[in-house]
């Protein structure tokens, strides 16, 4: 073998060869390099000193006693003290009451505004400005009532929720059932007229007197008791182009939201309620039904 | 000729039993894959007749190196490379603008990021690996390779894995297991394959004439023996029917994940940085002609990092289901990983004492250079994410992918494509490559790529992880999963834009081998010309002096 030879000296280091050589390859002989011996000691300094302070053997507490169960636990107890006395004071307050008490109304909106994103935003959006379908809960144009006990009765038992009985619903005819083709293009016609984006139909007019107006009313102001829209605002949850209106009116819409009152805790669905009640659209309280008289007559179910 | 015969035979008996598992099938993916591996064994059986038909095979001349299996890995890894990054930037601009998946199955993001992973990875630097280690072990065992039909299998076996596993992953064929993906019979196949590499590789080294064994061979031999332990383990899986894709793991639960995540660390460990080391311990030297600068450090950090790499696996498991204890080892063994880690990128960079100014001189000494700088840094940011208090904010997040990327794009790419530049000429007999202009325009793309996706990354990174933990004052969190990605949107911009340079400077690598290749020169200026400037050149005149004659 020529290329084990002897060690000779590198001229531009003056370091010597190891000696070995291999396809013109050599090696010094540098020693290890002094700060690169200390660090790695200090690493592993710093291992031994870890595994003896936390957990390094199965089942087995390091001396600070630390485990990343106990932390967790420790930070939930303490996040959930920090929060029960709003959250209790919120439980206590009937929903009604709620806008009245600013300091708690605010802390329920904070915590209405983290739970909706969680909760609600795969719908409604990150913004609450819904989407094709799902209401934009910025506005002040409510289906089912703005103020924050209807606002808190449909989070509660949502929109034609098949599992609750008191679910708020409502169920537009399928008019292409009932109506002829050229009718609904007149009622949709009308419906553009009404709204500012067309001209008066006056056979829509008839149509929608009969077929429509028991539900949007006679003007298409909407009703909220059977929670119909109002047609004349420029608001749609499906749009208000000819095409869509025709889809609409011909197939009907059947929109469906979850009943919230089986998945989260009652304060949770408050503060949702007062999150989404402020977000600009939220109304006041009506006037409190008149106290009953002393034969109850119409009061009841 | 009964050698040819029986062979051919063989290949053909193959070919029917795939044909019969492909008749038999229990899902159109598995037939697809029988058809495909019974169309590889016709190719082989035709390849073994006509070269054994033609006389014999050309006499093995043993005072020669056998250098065919790298030239074709130099074109597989040129061609793969760029394969990969395409995909790479196409996802990339999926994550950017989803309406690229085009609401089809076989382009969702989720079918083509393993096949940018495993193309980059596997195929790119697969393909470097096995080609490069190939060349070296020849060379510095000063012997030619052991098994030359056996070699020339691992290489067109290992093509064969790469279009199983690619076509798998667009058919939706997945074990779901990260830089495992793909299932139990293409990873049979790849063991047959691995186990045929190791033969070769050690059978070379066996033979060899030099009585020591160089650093770049233990670093390959670490990656060979390694990775076939790590696939083999990680890969234990019981298939649902012996002629359908799916199978389910051997194990469950966290000890699933702990095992995947013990494969998955030790595949950055082992394939892209031991096997990676292994390239540069023989290139670097060679390039810069200039003796390895520690030999003693080459034998400290080897034995440090091989034993210490394969503890460090449950970082990827920082506040999971993993105990706490098992976390806890993962941490320390990643600390104290780092100079380990280092010694590799120190012994690299000083090898370069006495001939730095190649740095300006030579476009793939400076390749080699930036690609130990990112190995450095992406060495001891590797470290730095496994303390868990660091990694509670980085996990999950685009840091994550901006890590990985420093490596893969700064380490990994740059090594291989300076290997590859290095080869080129010396494989086809060219008096030098195509170009070396060329490679400092690469050189700097792919430099400002690398910065843009680590950056933009970093910040992507940073970005959720503090928006994921923002708590207001009344106790809730701040903000959404989509108001997170929404504000990193620009990020991803970003991210797409540093790895459309990085594959324009792949593109103009590809274009530069290619010409090397067709023996083409490119007509260019030297790379440096210092200037010289005679009138300059002179003591400035003393003030009042009477100025020379002119």
């Amino acid at each position: 073998m020529m290329t084990d030879h002897k060690p000779g000296v590198d001229e531009a280091t003056g370091t010597s060869f190891v000696g070995h050589e291999w396809d013109g390859i050599q090696e010094l002989d540098t020693p290890l390099p002094r700060w690169w011996v200390y660090i790695f000691a200090a690493t592993v300094v710093f291992a031994a000193g870890y595994v003896v302070a936390y957990p390094a053997a199965p089942d087995t507490d390091g001396l600070t006693g630390w485990s990343s169960h106990r932390q967790l636990a420790e930070t939930l107890t303490a996040e959930a003290a920090a929060r029960a006395p709003r959250l209790n004071a919120i439980a206590a307050t009937p929903i009604e009451q709620l806008p009245a008490n600013p300091a708690l109304m605010r802390s329920a909106i904070e915590g209405g505004r983290a739970a909706f994103k969680v909760n609600c935003v795969q719908c409604h959006g990150a913004g609450a400005a819904g989407s094709k379908g799902y209401p934009n809960l910025n506005d002040d144009d409510w289906l089912w009532g703005g103020d924050i006990a209807s606002i808190h009765t449909t989070i509660s038992k949502g929109v034609r929720n098949p599992d609750v009985d008191d679910t708020r619903f409502s169920q537009m005819p399928a008019f292409a059932d009932i109506l002829s083709k050229g009718q609904i293009q007149q009622l949709v016609s009308h419906v553009r007229a009404i709204s500012g984006q067309g001209k008066p139909s006056p056979a829509g007019a008839a149509l929608f007197a009969e077929n429509c107006a028991s539900c949007h009313g006679p003007d298409g102001k909407g009703m909220r008791e059977q929670g119909a829209p109002n047609l004349t605002d420029g608001i749609w949850l499906y749009g208000g182009d000819r095409a869509t209106l025709t889809e609409t009116i011909a197939k009907a819409r059947y929109g469906v939201m979850p009943h919230w009152a089986g998945r989260l805790d009652p304060v949770t669905i408050k503060m949702l309620a007062a999150y989404v009640h402020s977000l600009g659209g939220g109304e006041a309280n009506p006037p409190p039904p008149p106290i009953a008289t002393a034969g109850g007559a119409n009061v009841g179910p | 000729m009964p050698a040819t015969l029986a062979k051919s035979g063989g290949l053909l008996v193959a070919m029917v039993i795939a044909l019969m598992a492909m008749a038999q099938a229990q899902d159109s993916g598995f037939a697809i894959h029988m058809a495909i591996m019974a169309l590889a064994a016709l190719i082989a059986a035709g390849v073994v007749i006509a070269t054994g038909s033609t006389g014999e095979a050309p006499a093995r001349d043993e005072s020669r190196y056998d250098d065919a299996p790298v030239r074709w890995g130099v074109i597989a890894t040129t061609f793969w490379g760029v394969v990969g990054l395409l995909a790479g930037l196409f996802i990339a601009l999926q994550l950017a603008w989803p309406v690229l998946n085009f609401g089809f199955e076989y382009t969702t993001f989720g079918r083509l990021r393993p096949l940018h992973t495993s193309a980059v990875i596997f195929a790119f630097g697969g393909n470097a690996l096995i080609c490069t280690s190939f060349f070296v072990v020849q060379r510095t065992c000063r012997a030619r390779l052991a098994f030359p039909s056996l070699a020339r299998f691992v290489f067109w076996g290992y093509q064969l894995f790469i279009v199983l596993a690619a076509t798998g992953y667009v058919m939706g064929i997945t074990e779901g297991r990260e830089y495992a993906e793909p299932e139990w019979y293409v990873d049979l196949w790849l063991t047959i394959v691995w186990v045929a590499y190791l033969i070769v590789f050690g059978g070379t080294i066996i033979k060899r004439r030099e009585p020591h064994i160089y650093v770049a061979n233990w670093f390959y031999l670490a990656f060979i023996i390694t990775v076939a332990m790590l696939h083999l383990v990680n890969n234990l899986s019981l298939p649902v029917s012996w002629v359908g894709s799916k199978s389910y793991s051997a194990f469950a639960g966290v000890q699933d994940a702990l095992t995947q995540w013990w494969y998955g660390h030790n595949a950055v460990g082992f394939f892209l940085t031991a096997g990676f080391l292994a390239m540069m311990y023989y290139f670097v030297p060679k390039q810069a002609e200039r003796p390895v600068y520690s030999y003693r450090l080459s034998i400290i950090h080897f034995w440090s990092l091989i034993f210490l790499y394969i503890w460090a696996g449950p970082h990827h498991l920082h506040y999971t289901a993993l105990p706490d204890w098992a976390q806890s080892l993962g941490m320390v063994f990643s600390v104290m990983l780092w100079m380990p880690s280092w010694g590799g990128m120190i012994n690299g960079l000083m090898t370069l004492n006495g001939a730095w100014e190649k740095i300006r001189t030579d476009p793939i000494i400076r390749m080699m250079v930036l690609a130990l700088a990112f190995y450095g840094m992406s060495t001891f940011e590797g470290p730095m994410m496994s303390i868990k208090s660091v990694n509670s904010l980085s996990h999950y997040t685009d840091w994550t992918i901006g890590h990985v990327h420093s490596g893969a794009l700064g380490w990994n790419g740059m090594i291989t494509f300076a290997c590859m530049y290095y080869l080129a000429p010396r494989l086809w007999h060219r008096q030098r490559l195509y170009s070396l202009r060329l490679i400092n325009a690469h050189f700097w793309l792919a430099t400002a790529g690398i910065v843009f996706y680590t950056a933009s990354m970093w910040v992507a990174g940073l970005t959720q992880g503090l928006m994921w933990r923002e708590y207001g004052a009344d106790g809730y969190l701040v903000n959404s999963f989509a108001e997170t990605i929404a504000a990193i949107h620009p990020m991803y911009l970003l991210r797409a834009f540093g790895g459309l340079l990085y594959l324009s400077g792949a593109l103009i690598f590809a274009f530069n081998i290619a010409m090397t290749i067709a023996g083409r020169l490119r007509q260019e200026a030297a790379m440096t010309e210092t200037p010289y400037y005679p009138a300059a050149d002179r003591p400035l005149p003393m003030p009042g002096s009477l100025q020379p004659a002119e």
